[in-house]
């Protein structure tokens, strides 16, 4: 059975030389879609991509990717959308490409449907009333990663 | 005009008696549709409209109370942004759009302005410790130079939003038909008509239910910010004598009210900082005015819906900023609630900044509040200048 997920990895810096996303689709077959990558400013790299196949090779394609120090999170997590802030106004409904953020027209009512929210955040600074929120790795995930980093100097 | 005529007085009778019929300007539409405006203006007291958007040209009055030793306040800024002090010792006025000196505005572009006077707004009426720094230049009555200390809406005299203009009748829908991605005071536009925003409750909005300010006017007791205010004023730039449509509703940006009242009842629900990436901060006021249905034409005027609304699609990449150039095209806010309009044969994708579901919730607010007999209807103490009082905003030499 397809299985289709997307997840937000975060490659520490001794990753970098090793063809990771190339094993997951070989050894795995799992198809990828790249939805965004990037390079932070302390050379750690961070891309967002749907990860589509076998239920059983998903499982096993993560586990892979954990033990070669990847950290992975699932992207449903990130992008929240705070009820209490959000005054409904639509304004944010202009730019979200998936239509994950819409508008109901007969009650003008804003909606967010997680499952079709791809984490390119350009929502984010557009809502006049921060009403939609980065869930950011917390701290102890954070040291974790700059741990592997550390480890990956020792002689 | 038909046979029914009541006063204001009557209707307060009636809701003090319990006996007043109060609908929204929802549900107003459907009565009219059904009964006719006679049989409406009969067996309907008052509708309530509602109104929940972004509104610039607002602020907050306060009277500190005196410090020992006393001073003088030349400048203030609570929470770091910036407030007037030209006016009394202890008296400041906080606008809306107000930013830190230490804001980056647009330098990186573009800005986000998370933090503003409207913000400082919300924040004093949600009970918040407000920093509050002053400096004044001394005087024999008035010797302290430096303050630093704490407010809140406990420890001043007084606090009124005082909004020199609010409640548009009717805005602009923005476009933009240049080739850059533009930030504006109506969200972000899309180069080449990518996509269209607009700020109106519609058929919700108070004043395009009551075209013609035959019941609105100064001295109209209002819902502002979850409180009881007043009508103070027409507006700045009102604008009455603006296009109107044969059933008497303007179809551009017209008239506009001034409103104050009492910051302290208020409530941060309906009086919410604005921060428009690339433009600057702001405050969303929350505002519902009811309408007395003193005869047919009111229940006529109240009967008002989205697809008899019109306003003009204004090009803010090309034409906005120099004031040049003609509307692209006219819509109706069906059109535009339907999520798409035409523009020269292009379909232009639209959203609101204006909440609809926020201006209905206000409405059924004030609706109940007027059922309760909590809130009766006031009789205004002078009208606001109307289409026949040539009244219109002028630009400026520069």
């Amino acid at each position: 059975m397809k299985f289709s997920k997307k997840v937000v990895l975060e490659f520490p810096q001794h990753t970098w030389d090793q063809p990771i996303i190339y094993a997951l689709n070989t050894k795995y077959d799992l198809m990828f879609n790249i939805i965004k990558a990037k390079i932070t400013p302390r050379q750690e790299g961070v891309m967002t991509l749907e990860l589509s196949g076998d239920k059983e090779n998903f499982d096993k394609g993560i586990e892979f990717l954990k033990e070669v120090g990847v950290r992975v999170r699932f992207l449903a997590g990130d992008i929240e959308r705070d009820e209490k802030l959000c005054t409904h106004c639509g304004l944010c409904t202009v730019i979200c490409p998936t239509d994950a953020l819409s508008l109901n027209r007969d009650t003008m009512e804003v909606s967010f449907d997680k499952e079709r929210c791809v984490g390119c955040e350009l929502c984010v600074p557009l809502c006049p009333f921060k009403a939609i929120i980065m869930n950011i790795p917390s701290h102890s995930q954070r040291n974790s990663l700059q741990n592997n980093r550390r480890g990956n100097k020792k002689p | 005009m038909g046979g029914v005529v009541k006063s204001i007085e009557e209707i307060n009778r009636r809701i003090a008696a319990g006996e007043a019929v109060v609908v929204n300007a929802e549900e107003m539409i459907a009565i009219v549709e059904e009964k006719g405006p006679v049989k409406a203006a009969e067996e309907v007291d008052v509708v309530t409209t509602g109104t929940f958007a972004p509104m610039c040209s607002s602020g907050a009055l306060f009277n500190l109370g005196h410090p020992s030793p006393k001073i003088k306040i030349e400048q203030a800024w609570l929470n770091g942004v910036p407030a007037y002090g030209g006016l009394a010792a202890v008296d400041i006025y906080l606008g809306a759009t107000a930013l830190p000196a230490d804001d980056p505005r647009n330098k990186v572009y573009p800005g986000t302005f998370r933090y503003g006077g409207g913000h400082v707004i919300e924040d004093f009426v949600a009970g918040k410790e407000i920093s509050l720094k002053a400096t004044g230049y001394g005087t024999d009555c008035y010797p302290r130079r430096e303050l630093e200390t704490v407010i809140t809406k406990e420890t001043v005299n007084e606090a009124m939003l005082l909004n020199p203009r609010n409640c548009y009748q009717n805005y602009a829908c923005a476009v933009n038909g240049s080739d850059r991605l533009i930030y504006t005071y109506m969200g972000m536009l899309k180069p080449e008509l990518g996509n269209a925003t607009y700020c109106s409750a519609g058929q919700l909005s108070p004043l395009l239910n009551d075209p013609y300010y035959r019941t609105i006017g100064v001295g109209t007791r209002i819902f502002l910010g979850g409180g009881i205010g007043h009508v103070i004023s027409h507006g700045t730039q009102h604008n009455p004598c603006a296009p109107r449509g044969p059933n008497g509703v303007v179809t551009a940006p017209a008239g506009t009210l001034a409103v104050m009242g009492d910051l302290k009842q208020m409530s941060p629900k309906w009086l919410r900082g604005v921060s428009m990436v690339g433009y600057g901060a702001s405050l969303a006021v929350g505002i519902g005015i009811p309408i007395p249905i003193i005869d047919e034409e009111m229940a006529r005027f109240t009967g008002v819906k989205d697809s008899e609304i019109y306003t003009e699609v204004i090009d803010y990449g090309l034409h906005y900023a120099t004031g040049g150039g003609e509307p692209l095209a006219r819509v109706s806010y069906a059109e535009l609630r339907s999520g798409t309009i035409t523009i020269r044969g292009k379909k232009v994708p639209t959203a609101p900044i204006s909440s609809y579901s926020k201006a209905l919730e206000i409405a059924n607010i004030l609706k109940e509040w007027i059922l309760s007999g909590k809130f009766t209807l006031s009789t205004p103490v002078a009208s606001l200048p109307g289409p026949e009082s040539g009244y219109s905003p002028k630009g400026m030499k520069a």
